[in-house]
């Protein structure tokens, strides 16, 4: 629906794309800063971001216009994993890469067309229960017929898993931008408004769905594949986790859902945090996570992008982004104090929690604030 | 034929407990629009809880009682507060339906994590009526068969609750037009938050029902979700007796299941609901 953003001439709409593709390219040198037998930390990081970023980005391409909430992202990310545990040995990333993707545009086919006919929660419901049914499903076929519990991942160096996953970032974001603007876009905006009327005005409603889903679930298994190949050793349990059908709805609903950068801000954020958080505080990583959740559903029902958009003072707007930096900024120094103190914890935990604490703080004060002068 | 008699009785235990829980979750859809994924959890806090009070030298069954009353403040407190809140700030009504069933999922988290920082994560158990007798050759313990007395005759106070009672009659009223009951006086954000507690109380009961006869522990929570997920789709969304119906269809399937191969139980519920949503889209007693 939103045909005025980035632009209205047949130029501009070509400069975001290529904004991405210049800064993609500039990360690609970052594999020069370690070899490929020892990566730099910055590397390692990146590869958690990127595949978050792909995640949250195809979850935000379906989900997000058409509000048919897929919970499946870990069933089609554990899918890519096994792929890689199985083929590992003998085929490269790519080949890998375009397996899983297949073999989960397969699957998902499948389970949209036959979940996605019906409206409501349903379809949430089933694609949740997928990821359960795959998880104890492989764990049965694996300790009755190969008598084993898990398997180990043939690694690839990564330097190698970095720029795979910056090319499918990269195919991943062009996509999202352009499927906005198309009619396919305007098609699955016109489902989540109102779905009687898109189909009405001839929209073939579940076919525009179950290709959605279908392309969507594509990335998510090639990025599955990718990330398998840094684990090492995975089972049943770790590949299906749960965790990874909500990281992406965290991400995308932080962000913004149905916005273009949303998903983006919400991945890098929600990384770091995460990366900081499970190596210091691992047991109150679930709670945290938790509570940004619940907070963000119920203060930040635009996410971060959304709620910044709709502001109609430039004012406004600024001094929002200033108090977020100012509030990240006394986190970074509490995190200085807690240093001198001796309590160790990662150094951007408190910023980003303090950022997102005084942003959801200030946006409600904002928008009660107008509330009250329309009145 | 032993065999045969063992699944039906295991079955009938397992439906009646899967019947409770699904009851519940039914509720809390049909009148509240909240599809609580963290229903689980309500039936692991009051397991837990049992455990402790057993331990503190409290009688099961009166644990039983306590439990209740403690749940239906979290469940109803839950929805005047954080729910009520999500309402106002989601605009259509379908945004609040997918928002609140994301917020439970949030609400998992916490529930869980916390309870696992409390009590660890090791399965733990208590001893009530060990003893089993004999039912015409099958061998069973005296606390399954209490534990179901009480899952039944729970489900059929709550089904007469539901039709005889005066809140009862309000309930189905604000089930079937929220707008229209509204008009004729009753207080529908009283009687949703209401929903969302007894809901959370058939959790609780069905939680302590479950420590009564087998080992419990902090991550239990999902697959009691997940199950009661399963059968209210089964059932219907929003109906009772249809959840009744689906929990001891998915009692009996789960029995059987146990007897054939164990961990593929999951995986028969999940075909079943594939099967069913091709036959009959709405669940068995959909409107």
């Amino acid at each position: 629906m939103n045909r005025s953003n980035g632009g209205g001439s047949r130029i501009g709409q070509y400069i975001i794309p290529i904004i991405i593709i210049a800064v993609l390219f500039g990360l690609s040198f970052l594999t020069r800063t370690g070899t490929s037998m020892r990566p730099s930390y910055i590397v390692v990081l990146f590869v958690s971001i990127l595949n978050y970023i792909v995640l949250a980005v195809s979850w935000n391409i379906f989900s997000g216009p058409s509000g048919y909430i897929a919970l499946s992202t870990a069933a089609f990310f554990g899918l890519g994993i096994y792929v890689s545990a199985l083929f590992g040995e003998s085929l490269p990333l790519p080949v890998l890469m375009i397996l899983a993707g297949a073999i989960s545009f397969v699957i998902a086919a499948i389970i949209g067309v036959i979940t996605l006919r019906l409206r409501g929660v349903y379809f949430t419901i089933f694609t949740f229960g997928l990821v359960l049914l795959l998880q104890y499903l492989i764990l049965w076929y694996e300790v009755k017929f190969n008598n084993l519990r898990g398997r180990t991942v043939a690694s690839v160096p990564y330097n190698t898993v970095f720029l795979s996953l910056l090319v499918l970032v990269g195919i991943v974001l062009l996509a999202a931008y352009f499927v906005r603007k198309s009619r396919f876009g305007m098609a699955l905006s016109g489902i989540g408004e109102c779905e009687d009327a898109a189909a009405h005005v001839g929209v073939n409603t579940t076919m525009v769905k179950v290709i959605a889903f279908a392309a969507t679930s594509f990335a998510i298994g090639a990025a599955g594949a990718a990330k398998a190949t840094t684990m090492i050793y995975i089972d049943p349990p770790i590949a299906f986790n749960v965790m990874m059908s909500f990281m992406p709805v965290l991400m995308v609903i932080f962000g913004g859902a149905g916005t273009f950068l949303g998903p983006i801000i919400g991945a890098i954020a929600f990384t770091i945090l995460q990366e900081q958080l499970t190596t210091k505080w691992p047991k109150w990583y679930m709670i945290i996570f938790g509570t940004v959740m619940i907070i963000s559903i119920v203060f930040l029902p635009k996410g971060l992008v959304g709620t910044i958009g709709e502001m109609k003072s430039m004012q406004k707007k600024i001094a929002l982004l200033g108090i977020t930096a100012g509030f990240m900024l006394i986190g970074f120094g509490f995190t200085q104090i807690l240093e001198a103190a001796g309590v160790s914890i990662g150094g951007l935990v408190f910023p980003l929690l303090f950022g997102i604490a005084g942003f959801v703080i200030f946006a409600n004060v904002f928008k009660r604030h107008k509330g009250k002068e329309a009145a | 034929m032993i065999t045969v008699l063992n699944i039906i009785i295991t079955g009938l235990i397992m439906g009646g407990i899967y019947a409770l829980i699904s009851m519940g979750l039914s509720l809390q859809y049909g009148v509240a629009k909240i599809l609580n994924v963290s229903h689980g959890e309500f039936i692991m806090i009051a397991a837990m809880l049992t455990w402790v009070f057993v331990g503190l030298g409290i009688h099961p069954l009166l644990a039983l009682v306590l439990c209740c009353p403690f749940t239906f403040c979290v469940g109803f407190l839950l929805h005047i507060t954080i729910f009520r809140w999500l309402n106002i700030n989601s605009g259509t009504a379908a945004a609040y339906e997918s928002n609140a069933m994301l917020l439970c999922f949030g609400l998992y988290f916490i529930f869980s994590n916390i309870a696992m920082q409390i009590w660890g994560s090791n399965p733990v158990g208590f001893q009530f009526m060990e003893k089993s007798v004999n039912l015409g050759g099958a061998i069973i313990a005296v606390n399954k068969i209490i534990v179901l007395i009480i899952a039944l005759a729970v489900s059929i106070l709550f089904y007469l609750f539901l039709s005889h009672s005066r809140l009862g009659k309000s309930i189905r009223a604000a089930s079937q037009d929220p707008v229209a009951a509204g008009m004729l006086g009753m207080n529908i954000k009283k009687i949703m938050a209401i929903c969302f507690g007894i809901g959370a109380v058939l959790a609780g009961i069905a939680g302590t029902l479950i420590s009564m006869y087998s080992q419990v522990n902090t991550g239990m929570g999902m697959g009691y979700t997940m199950i009661a997920l399963i059968v209210v789709v089964l059932g219907g969304m929003g109906s009772i007796p249809g959840s009744m119906i689906g929990g001891m269809i998915l009692g009996f399937v789960g029995s059987i299941f146990g007897y054939i191969e164990p961990s593929l139980s999951m995986v028969a519920y999940y075909l079943i609901i594939l099967v069913l949503l091709l036959v009959k889209p709405k669940g068995l007693m959909g409107r």
